[in-house]
């Protein structure tokens, strides 16, 4: 049986048809052709394929499709801007070398923008805890905690004196 | 030259695209009308295979094919062979049985291919997978390497009558053992180089299209650039390399285990080759785990003799190396090839007895992971040391200091034959101690004592070598819009190469760094002569490869910018990008254009400023470093906490401190899962108990300390760039400072060593059996 | 994953209904235990039944001395609910502790209570805070509500619709992670109510037990010291690769008087 799934995602409205069993991140890889949410585990532990649903960062992986439907779903395709100016994370990591390989790279980012969120001023321990559910393999975690604490501080910042103005 | 040259922390152009999610890894691509694999994998570590039918699974609905390991012989598939050649001690050879890609009569570990299903969608492949009815004898089996060479432990090969690869030697034992005998003090360790899953974040994927109007199999895969496994597999299959090409676009991390041909790449292939139809598989992790090699599983016994004053006479090591079921590409080789190159890694031994067992378990195969036998022998005798600054109530730096191979030794002959051609093993160390306020320790150890923490701190000094096999094609190519293209046969898969390559052509020819790109990844227009990226040797050998072509380039460039200038190529000065002589000048991109008219080409010229050259050069490189790690211990759980990390590394020259500072903290990352979290664990009947994220620690970033990371460069002789490579340092030092510093912390106890991994209990019922011995 | 039917509750009533009409069918709360669990393979499921849109089984309120936190409320909620940090801040830190952020923006605590994972860290909460587990059916203590290894109280058809902590005099929770899961090795609670004083471990049993000898001494005496040598033994407890159950009943001693020393500071 097939199931008609309707959600937002990056900003525009998607349709599609999928079986009970078809998860959040194989709908938006595999119907939707966005390839930048990546799956790196069986067990929700990787956090590759963490995108946001309304808004909070959800691992794609452990959602069925079904259960998005009539949500919104930001994907990594979706935080830059229009005319390409990356996200301040996303300008952040590559400041700080917080990507070697780029796989686990848009889970990172879309956590990261989650953190920035929920955690603004952090420090660098807290940071640590918040990558609880992210693995990275290649940079040993250093460039990707620098660039969460500064691109935190700079959205953060953006976000006071837009809120000032 | 300017922000973009050489040594310069350049941003990477690589980045934008993997951050905005356009990165293409294997799995982002789908083929026209392709169709979907699954494999039936073997849940036995040991059976024998008395029948396979596919039948029902054949029936199932959307199945298209299902090939056995009948099929595969009977369509004359070959096998996965070693070329290793390694002597017993008697002279004799090795034991080398060869693979079928997929088994016939037995199956040797759980996770092996028996069978590959394709259908319609991944989904039904599954469970057509699942239907597929094999009946088993099972047999007994044995995972272990040390039990697989005990007396009575069951045979992986029992036509071989033992587990033992083959009991290779180096060095004269009788008078190593007089000398340890008559030496003043002996120290010995027994350690444990614990197994480890590789896992890059991308598990293996492979996609595969055969076009049967000329031949030609085209093969997606991650990988560490192909050019290997596209000879290989058109060997298998038995078609020619030309047919055989190998794609990878992004490969989400390598450290080794991307660099190997797998039986489902063959299987994968085959089945589109057969079927005419693009066929894809996609791992998941708990078939990433069991399938792909492993890393390390060394057993070591190791033992010094030092004289009166401190200083090495002899050594000798005895390595158990577990390579698995099967001999795979490098696996037996590690400690010889591997470690070999520089054991007894920074330190001057006179005399050096080596024997090594490879030995086969029902286990998957090891094989390279970063660092590649120089992690295991580094923390070999850097535990020595240890042991030795106790036996000689000596600081653990000073007994270093004794023993180290000095600058004036250099260029030293290693025992295994290479030659290590520089460093400055003190000075370096010197630096890490100063920069981790070495001497200042025991005021913060009080400090901690205080809160109920035992702190320590810990020291290695290591050595690696890198860039082996120094040979590599490189092509550099003029665009017609002014851009430069550096093709290349290494393949980046996250070291950053279109950035450090563009430098090199930005310094070199002084085109503009963001004119000059790279492609790689294709075995269809990489230089035939390049073999990949693996062995911190990308920056050397691609390094070279590039400066050498851009020389190449400038002697012929400089002649037509003579010719354009009217003058003598003698008189012609070539810098920032352009060729002048007196008053008149013209950029190398006029120089390019020129070059393409035979009407402005001086004479006996040939058109075109494109190089494709091949570096080859003499020896490879030997980066080191010393790492000092400070961290606490709580006493009463065991937990481990790092609280400082100085990594000060010579690498030789840097060619982007940006670049190389990232490969140092993710080796030291990959070290510090090696001592405190990760375990590949079997049971005894074979079952791995670790295959998924939920029982294998990977580390996380709550696991790190900050790392201060150094350079202390001292110019490698063996190229003219001076690098070395930069890859591999991190996954050498981190296992014995850390064991080093958690035995400081415990010092009190009288705890000296622990095996890693450093678990938690494992800390704690050290604690707990010291303090009991102290009462008894 | 094996395929299933998928199903929509649109009242509590719909999903007794739904859940009893199917063969073989399963509640779907944040799905964070049963999605992994379908991937893997490890069960079959002929219906899922989703409880989404269900708004009033979602939120917190302060009844009387008693929180309710209704049983699709996700862990980031409760851990960020000011109502639950000012009631029973124990709570709200454990909640915020619970796998890793973009896990508990998703996983609830009737998901996650009705699973009864050995390693979980609300069933220490609903031993330690004295807790009622409401369903659409009855109210079960929580005393009486785990049996044993992914066993509950629950009959078949029975749903959970909210969890009622009471409120301690002051309570603290603290967890040992597993290195490679995250899940709780050892997780204890420890509360003191004008009853008496609660130790609830989870993590180490093969499900959450609570530690009557502590609590009797911390009846007596509520200091560190009461609970400092009191041995747990370990011959029921759980043991794998990476904690054996003699570590774990090690850990669950330590823990303990670490959690009086946090409250006694």
């Amino acid at each position: 049986m097939l199931y008609d799934v309707k959600m937002t995602v990056n900003g525009a409205a998607v349709a599609g048809q999928v079986e009970a069993r078809t998860l959040l991140a194989q709908f938006i890889r595999e119907h939707l052709r966005l390839t930048g949410t990546h799956v790196g585990c069986d067990t929700t532990q990787c956090g590759c394929c963490v995108v946001h649903v309304d808004g909070v960062a959800v691992k794609s992986c452990t959602m069925l499709a079904v259960q998005a439907v009539g949500r919104s779903i930001t994907t990594i395709e979706g935080l830059a801007a229009a005319d390409g100016t990356l996200h301040p994370m996303q300008e952040a990591f590559r400041e700080h070398h917080g990507l070697q390989c780029g796989f686990c790279t848009p889970g990172m980012v879309m956590m990261a923008v989650d953190i920035a969120r929920r955690k603004p001023g952090a420090d660098e321990k807290t940071v640590r805890h918040e990558l609880e559910g992210n693995i990275c393999r290649c940079t040993g975690y250093q460039g990707i905690v620098e660039a969460i604490l500064d691109g935190s501080a700079k959205i953060n910042a953006a976000r006071i004196n837009s809120a000032e103005a | 030259m300017g922000q973009f040259g050489i040594g310069q922390p350049v941003r990477r152009k690589e980045d934008t695209r993997l951050l905005t999610g356009a990165g293409q890894f294997t799995d982002d691509i789908e083929l026209d009308g392709q169709a979907w694999a699954a494999f039936v994998r073997s849940p036995h570590a040991h059976a024998r295979l008395l029948s396979v039918d596919p039948s029902v699974a054949k029936a199932m609905p959307g199945v298209i094919a299902i090939y056995t390991g009948a099929d595969f012989a009977a369509a004359g598939v070959g096998r996965l062979v070693n070329d290793a050649d390694y002597k017993n001690r008697d002279g004799s050879p090795m034991r080398k049985p060869t693979r079928e890609v997929l088994p016939t009569t037995h199956t040797r570990f759980v996770g092996e291919c028996l069978a590959i299903v394709v259908a319609e969608t991944q989904a039904r492949a599954r469970d057509a997978a699942e239907a597929v009815e094999i009946e088993f004898e099972p047999l007994p089996a044995v995972a272990g390497g040390m039990r697989a060479l005990a007396e009575g432990a069951p045979l992986v090969w029992p036509g071989l009558g033992t587990n033992e690869v083959v009991h290779w030697e180096y060095g004269d034992a009788g008078k190593v053992e007089a000398l340890l005998a008559g030496a003043r003090k002996r120290v010995s360790v027994d350690l444990v180089n614990n197994r480890l899953a590789p896992s890059p974040m991308e598990p293996r994927v492979v996609a595969a299209r055969f076009d049967a109007a000329d031949g030609q199999l085209t093969v997606w895969s991650p990988t560490q650039g192909g050019r290997r496994i596209q000879q290989m597999l058109a060997k298998l299959l038995g078609i020619p390399a030309a047919k055989s090409r190998i794609i990878s676009i992004d490969t989400g991390g390598g450290f080794g285990v991307r660099s190997k041909m797998y039986p489902e790449t063959v299987c994968v292939a085959f089945a589109a080759k057969t079927l005419g139809r693009p066929v894809k598989w996609r791992g998941d992790r708990a078939e990433t785990f069991v399938s792909d090699y492993h890393g390390r599983d060394q057993v070591n016994h190791a033992e010094m003799g030092f004289d009166a004053e401190g200083r090495v006479v002899a050594m000798k090591l005895a390595t158990m190396v577990n390579v698995g079921a099967y001999l795979s590409e490098n696996g037996l080789r590690l400690p010889m090839d591997g470690g070999g190159r520089i054991i007894p890694c920074v330190y001057h031994v006179p005399e050096f007895y080596f024997s090594v067992r490879p030995t086969f378990t029902n286990t998957v195969c090891t094989d390279t992971y970063r660092g590649a036998g120089r992690p295991e022998a580094n923390y070999i005798t850097e535990r020595l040391m240890d042991k030795a600054a106790d036996a000689f109530e000596m600081s653990r730096e000073e007994i270093r200091r004794r023993n180290f191979i000095r600058p004036e030794q250099m260029p030293y002959k290693t025992h295994l034959g290479f030659e290590i051609d520089s460093g400055d093993f003190d000075g370096t160390m010197n630096m890490a101690l100063e920069a981790a306020d070495w001497k200042g320790f025991e005021a913060r150890r009080a400090v901690s004592e205080k809160r109920g923490k035992k702190r320590g701190i810990g020291l290695a000094v290591f050595i690696e070598g890198a860039g082996s096999r120094p040979l590599e094609g490189m092509r550099v190519r003029f665009e017609d819009d002014g851009g430069v293209t550096v093709i290349a046969g290494t393949y980046s898969h996250g070291q950053g190469h279109a950035t450090v390559y563009s430098q090199l052509v930005h310094e070199f020819l002084g085109v503009d760094y963001d004119r000059v790109a790279l492609v790689n990844g294709d075995t269809a227009n990489s230089p035939e002569t390049s073999i990949g990226t693996f062995g911190s040797r990308s920056s050397m050998v691609g390094g070279m490869g590039v400066k050498q072509a851009c020389d190449a380039i400038l002697v012929k460039a400089r002649k037509i910018a003579a010719h354009l200038l009217q003058t003598e190529a003698e008189r012609v000065v070539f810098e920032a990008g352009v060729f002048s002589a007196g008053a008149g000048g013209v950029t190398i991109d006029e120089v390019a254009r020129a070059s393409r008219d035979p009407a402005r080409l001086p004479e006996g010229v040939t058109p075109g400023l494109d190089e494709e050259t091949t570096y080859k050069g003499d020896s490879e490189n030997f980066p080191n470093g010393a790492h000092v790690v400070e961290l606490e211990v709580d006493p009463e759980t065991g937990v481990i906490e790092l609280l400082n990390y100085v990594a000060v590394d010579d690498c030789g020259v840097v060619l982007n401190p940006f670049i190389v500072h990232g490969q140092v903290y993710g080796g030291v990352a990959q070290g510090v899962g090696q001592v405190l979290t990760e375990d590949v664990v079997y049971d005894e009947a074979g079952q791995l108990l670790t295959a998924s994220y939920m029982d294998y620690g990977m580390p996380r970033a709550a696991h790190m300390a900050h790392i201060d990371a150094r350079f202390n460069v001292v110019p490698s002789k063996s190229s003219w760039l001076g690098v070395k490579g930069a890859g591999e340092a991190g996954s050498c030092g981190a296992p014995p400072a850390i064991v080093s510093a958690v035995a400081d912390a415990l010092r009190g106890y009288g705890v000296r060593h622990i095996d890693m991994p450093l678990t938690a209990e494992r800390v704690w019922r050290a604690i707990e059996a010291a303090k009991s011995n102290k009462a008894a | 994953m094996h395929n299933f039917d998928y199903h929509r509750a649109a009242s509590l009533a719909d999903a007794a209904a739904k859940l009893k009409g199917a063969e073989d069918g399963k509640l779907l709360a944040g799905g964070m235990t049963l999605l992994p669990t379908l991937k893997n393979r490890l069960a079959q499921p002929s219906d899922l039944i989703d409880l989404a849109d269900l708004g009033d089984m979602r939120g917190v309120s302060i009844e009387g001395d008693e929180v309710v936190i209704r049983a699709m409320t996700p862990h980031f909620a409760v851990a960020t609910s000011l109502e639950v940090a000012a009631a029973i801040p124990a709570l709200a830190a454990l909640a915020g502790n619970i796998g890793d952020p973009a896990v508990r923006h998703r996983g609830t605590i009737g998901g996650s209570v009705a699973n009864s994972d050995p390693a979980a860290d609300y069933p220490a909460a609903v031993l330690g805070l004295d807790a009622t587990v409401v369903t659409n059916e009855r109210s079960i203590r929580g005393d009486d509500y785990f049996l044993g290894l992914f066993e509950t109280a629950l009959r078949p058809g029975e749903i959970i619709t909210s969890v009622r902590f009471k409120k301690p005099k002051r309570a603290h929770y603290l967890k040992f992670r597993h290195p490679a899961s995250g899940y709780a090795v050892v997780g204890v609670m420890v509360a003191q109510f004008a009853a008496g004083t609660r130790v609830a471990v989870t993590g180490a049993g093969p499900c959450a037990f609570r530690v009557k000898a502590m609590e009797e001494a911390l009846d007596r005496s509520f200091t560190p010291a009461a609970v400092a040598d009191i041995a747990v033994p370990h011959a029921d407890l759980m043991g794998d690769i990476h904690c054996s159950a003699e570590y774990r009943a090690h850990l669950v001693k330590v823990y303990a008087r670490r959690a009086v020393e946090a409250l006694t500071a």
